[in-house]
């Protein structure tokens, strides 16, 4: 009898997590995995923070060596688009080969949401996904040049963090009102607002782009309001959206994310999909999020390898982010989308470590700890165990956290209600 | 270049010679089980946690600040708990051993 065969479908951290896993786990088919970068996966946050720097090291970060993947026995594929997955015949299409799959996995991540705005094609405008991304962006940003940035999120707000460390002049346009409006709270919004003018961004919210206009000096960017920024390179952080193209194609459930059972399995139970392109049902959250974040790539890919190996999937665990701008150290547990009620713990100031803990209907969906690890791992716990601390203790700087957890943990009033 | 012994969760010894870099990459790169390494070696997923052999500990040194932040309410957290990312494999550490602590 031939060996199963698994094919993987992107080369991002899921994916490495999967072909880990599936050897950890003693699988004993063939794993081929196939990216269309020219790199094995590498590890992506560094893109937006340390990768920006030109005294960096300019190696591609690899999750693992290239010797894991061949002492693993594992095919890799790289520079390699698939065109099609046909799956009565269970075939993935690489130009005129069609590659046979037992178990086929999906990690084709996620793909810019591009703006409405004229002129993004223009040369001098970036979008930051790959390390290609990344090095262009640093071989343009030299100290002098003017760089806008459009979006504040994560993305937007990194890259400006990053090109301020090399004293370029930056310019932050966001749409919305306040800075990380998607994610996180008014309060932090305008702690890093502070934080970033007072690092010497130029921060505008509530502004619309509506063209980049190219010029002989340069390019210029246009707002709605009729206001200009000129730039040398502009660099787009506007946001993802799935990358769902191949599974709509075929016929899979798709709704903002490949729709995916607890075990990561998609409406064909031989297709799973990981990542940043899938949508799956939160136990802890009780509703369908989509995430991005290495977590929760890896988290997806030991699930799909339980599941593939006929293992029981492990329970789902708590999301959890981290973001570096200059010396903040901003660490996010949980999601907080949905919250009614913010204590804050210590002071929300430059400089400080302080804490923000999320709750809705007296339940804590997530917190977000400035400079504060200890805070961000005892509400993982916490959160991770559907226990919720009492608000009054929390804002107390004089009862520890380890009280706090202690007290928790062996509370009647902390679980769910 | 140095000798490191990792003794995993399940109590297999994993021996790597010419050991360089941090313990969390190092790890990694000889798929010792129980090390994740998830965020990459910028001490903010603490899926590295290792406890130092005793007799180690001095010549390893403390964790950092940020670091014990992370380790103080991570479980199994002992006096000797380190996060592999954060313990950079010198010379002076040849023969080192670790137990990693795993989830």
């Amino acid at each position: 009898m031939s060996k199963p065969q698994c094919v993987i479908i992107g080369a991002g951290h899921a994916a490495a997590e999967l072909c880990a896993s599936l050897r950890r786990l003693e699988w004993s088919g063939d794993i081929t995995l196939i990216g269309d970068e020219p790199h094995l996966p590498y590890h992506r946050p560094p893109l937006s923070k340390t990768m920006l720097d030109p005294d960096a090291e300019a190696a591609t970060p690899l999750i693992r060596s290239t010797e894991f993947y061949a002492s693993k026995g594992i095919t890799t594929l790289t520079s390699t688009s698939v065109q099609a997955i046909n799956r009565k015949a269970k075939t993935v299409q690489i130009g005129s080969l069609h590659l046979p799959y037992d178990v086929l996995v999906l990690c084709t991540g996620s793909v810019h949401r591009l703006p409405h705005i004229a002129g993004t094609n223009s040369p001098g405008v970036y979008t930051l996904r790959t390390v290609v991304d990344a090095a262009a962006i640093r071989e343009c940003a030299r100290s002098g040049l003017k760089a806008v940035i459009i979006g504040a999120g994560f993305i937007g707000l990194e890259v400006a963090a990053s090109l301020r460390k090399q004293d370029i002049k930056v310019t932050v346009l966001e749409l919305a009102p306040r800075v990380l409006a998607r994610t996180t709270s008014p309060e932090l919004s305008t702690f890093f607002e502070l934080l970033h003018r007072q690092h010497g961004v130029h921060l505008h919210t509530g502004v619309a782009v509506c063209e980049i206009r190219k010029t002989a000096d340069g390019l210029i960017v246009m707002t709605r309001d009729s206001h200009s920024f000129p730039a040398d390179i502009v660099v787009l952080g506007t946001g993802a959206a799935a990358n769902t193209a191949l599974a709509s194609q075929a016929g899979l459930a798709v709704d903002n994310g490949i729709l995916v059972d607890a075990a990561n399995r998609s409406s064909d139970p031989a297709i799973y999909a990981l990542g940043d392109c899938c949508t799956q049902m939160h136990p802890i959250y009780q509703k369908r999020l989509r995430l991005e974040s290495v977590q929760n790539a890896v988290d997806q890919a030991k699930n799909a390898a339980s599941a593939i190996t006929g293992r029981p999937v492990p329970p789902a665990p708590m999301p959890w982010f981290w973001s570096d701008q200059y010396d903040v150290r901003y660490q996010i547990a949980g999601v907080a989308s949905g919250y009614d009620e913010l204590i804050i713990r210590g002071r929300v100031a430059l400089g400080q470590s302080f804490s923000a803990w999320h709750f809705r209907q007296g339940r804590m969906l997530a917190v977000d700890a400035i400079n504060d690890p200890a805070a961000f791992v005892v509400a993982g716990k916490l959160i991770a165990a559907g226990l919720s601390p009492a608000p009054a203790m929390i804002c107390d700087s004089t009862i520890s956290l380890k009280t706090i957890l202690n007290t928790t943990l062996e509370s009647p009033d902390a679980r769910p209600r | 270049m140095s000798k490191v012994i990792f003794i995993t969760p399940e109590g297999e010894t994993v021996v790597v010679e010419n050991a360089e870099g941090n313990l969390m990459s190092i790890a990694v790169d000889h798929a010792v089980s129980g090390i994740g390494g998830d965020c990459g070696g910028v001490c903010s997923c603490a899926t590295c946690h290792v406890h130092i052999d005793p007799v180690w500990v001095d010549r390893v040194g403390p964790a950092n600040d940020i670091e014990s932040g992370m380790l103080e309410f991570t479980s199994h957290f002992c006096f000797n708990s380190r996060l592999g990312c954060q313990v950079q494999v010198t010379p002076a550490l040849d023969g080192l051993v670790v137990r990693v602590v795993g989830r």
